[in-house]
Parts: structure tokens; sequence; C-alpha cells
């Protein structure tokens, strides 16, 4: 059972990543992108990772695309328009990128080939409780800091996006 | 029965969760060199972050922590504040120039 979702989600993030690299169309790029994210949330399920999961749907698919949607109808992106590419990136970049692909897979494979098995139920450290727990005991300074650079990230944001006016 | 089968009853290893999380890292970096348009080059390093952060909570799983989860919440914070700040010069950069295109936004070259 655990194979079954692993390989029916990891499947839906894969199509839908390629999705998002190949569409023309920002829009599509972006309906793709969400998609990548919602299966990402379950297969953060399966591995126990509740509290994360529910904050990937909610911020991740929730605010960062809704951002995303929003600047794109704002600036009524269109499609992109193909233009000729020097011949060494037609001819190197897709093998280029499947050789760093093989040689990620190879190490991984290397390294980490009988690191254990994933088994639903196993681990039950993600709650909301132990993430909390952890996140205000052990992480408490780097919390804090973070809420510093949201602000930072707010005002700056606003600084950048404001009309001038005098 | 063959030996590898036997195995798999136990579950999804976990170096295919980091399998995933690399093909999907080498995805978001071919969209990020490949397209010309701003708006999806930035989507493309939101999906190498998720990549990345797959691979935080499947190592959270194998030691059985939850280090790797905070780990994975302050990238997920850090994300939202750079989308906030990105698409904030997005607008700027379309309010200036009249295009979304990357090589045309190239004062800085030279």
């Amino acid at each position: 059972m655990d194979l079954f979702f692993f390989f029916l989600f990891a499947l839906i993030a894969v199509i839908a990543a390629v999705n998002v690299v190949l569409q023309r169309q920002p829009i599509a790029s972006a309906l793709s992108l969400i998609g990548v994210m919602g299966s990402i949330a379950v297969l953060y399920l399966l591995l126990g990772a509740e509290f994360i999961a529910m904050a990937q749907i909610i911020v991740y698919a929730g605010a960062v695309m809704v951002l995303f949607v929003f600047v794109i109808m704002l600036l009524n992106a269109s499609p992109e328009v193909r233009r000729g590419r020097s011949w060494t990136s037609q001819l190197l970049g897709v093998p280029a990128l499947l050789a760093l692909l093989g040689i990620l897979c190879y190490f991984v494979q290397g390294q980490f080939a009988n690191a254990g098995f994933v088994k639903f139920g196993n681990f039950t450290g993600g709650s909301a409780k132990s993430v909390g727990l952890a996140l205000f005991t052990d992480y408490l300074l780097p919390f804090e800091v973070t809420s510093v650079l949201i602000l930072i990230a707010i005002v700056g944001a606003i600084v950048l996006a404001r009309k001038e006016m005098d | 029965m063959p030996e590898g089968f036997q195995a798999l009853q136990n579950g999804v290893p976990i170096s295919w969760y980091l399998i995933l999380s690399a093909i999907l890292f080498a995805l978001g970096v071919a969209g990020f060199l490949f397209r010309r348009n701003i708006i999806t080059v930035f989507m493309c390093i939101e999906l190498m972050l998720n990549a990345v952060n797959l691979s935080f909570v499947a190592f959270a799983n194998q030691h059985k922590l939850v280090s790797g989860q905070i780990f994975t919440f302050f990238v997920m914070v850090v994300a939202a504040a750079e989308a906030a700040v990105g698409l904030a010069i997005i607008l700027t950069v379309f309010k200036n120039r009249d295009t979304l295109n990357i090589d045309e936004i190239d004062s800085l070259k030279n």
C-alpha cells in the first residue's frame, strides 16, 4: 500500500514538474506547480510529517501560489517567445542535465541504499505537538529571528511595489 | 518470490524518496536554465526548494528525529519571504521595462 501511494504521487509530482518546465503559458506552469506541491504534501504525510504537510498546503499551495497567480494576472503575462539558442546549449543542455541527474542518483544509491525503509505509521514524531515542542525549546532563537526576517520582507515588498508619491 | 520483492514488503526505501527529490531538483534546474520568462524562472526556484525540502523530511524519517522537519519549516518561511520580495521586484521591473523576458533585462551586463 505504501508502495502504491508512493508511486502514484511520485508520478503525479514528476509529470506536473515536467509540465512546469515545458508549458509556455506562465499560468499553466503555476497551476502545474500547485500539483507538484500537493503531491509532495501527500509524500510528507507518508513520511510521518503531518504538521509540515499541512504547512506545505497552506503556505505553498495556498499563499505563495496565490501570490504567483496574482502577479501573472496583474502583469497579463503572455506566452514566451521562442528564440534561437547557441548550438552548444542546444547540443549539450539536456545531456548535461541527465549527467547531473545520473551522478546524483549514483551517489544516493551508493550512500543510502541500506538506509532503511519508510513505512506509514512507524515514525510519528511529526505531529503539531512534537514539532511545536522542538520549535519553542531547542530552536527558539531561530524562530524569533525568523519573525524579524518576515518583518523585513514585508517592509521590503511594500517599498518595492508601492507607487512613488510626491 | 525474489529477495528484492520480499524487502519491499517493509515499505518504500529511503533512497527512492531521495531519488525522487533529485529528479525534481534536476527538473527545477532545467527550467531555471532553459526558460526565458522571469516568473517561470522564479517558479522553478520554488520547485528546487520543494525538492530539497522533500529530502530533509526523508532524512528526518530515516533518523527518527524531528530536527529535519524543523529545518523544512524554516526553509518554507524563508521561501515565502523570498517569494513576496521577488514578486515585488518583478512588478517593479515590469513597470520600468515593460517586459518579462530575462534576455532584455541586462542593465548589469558589462
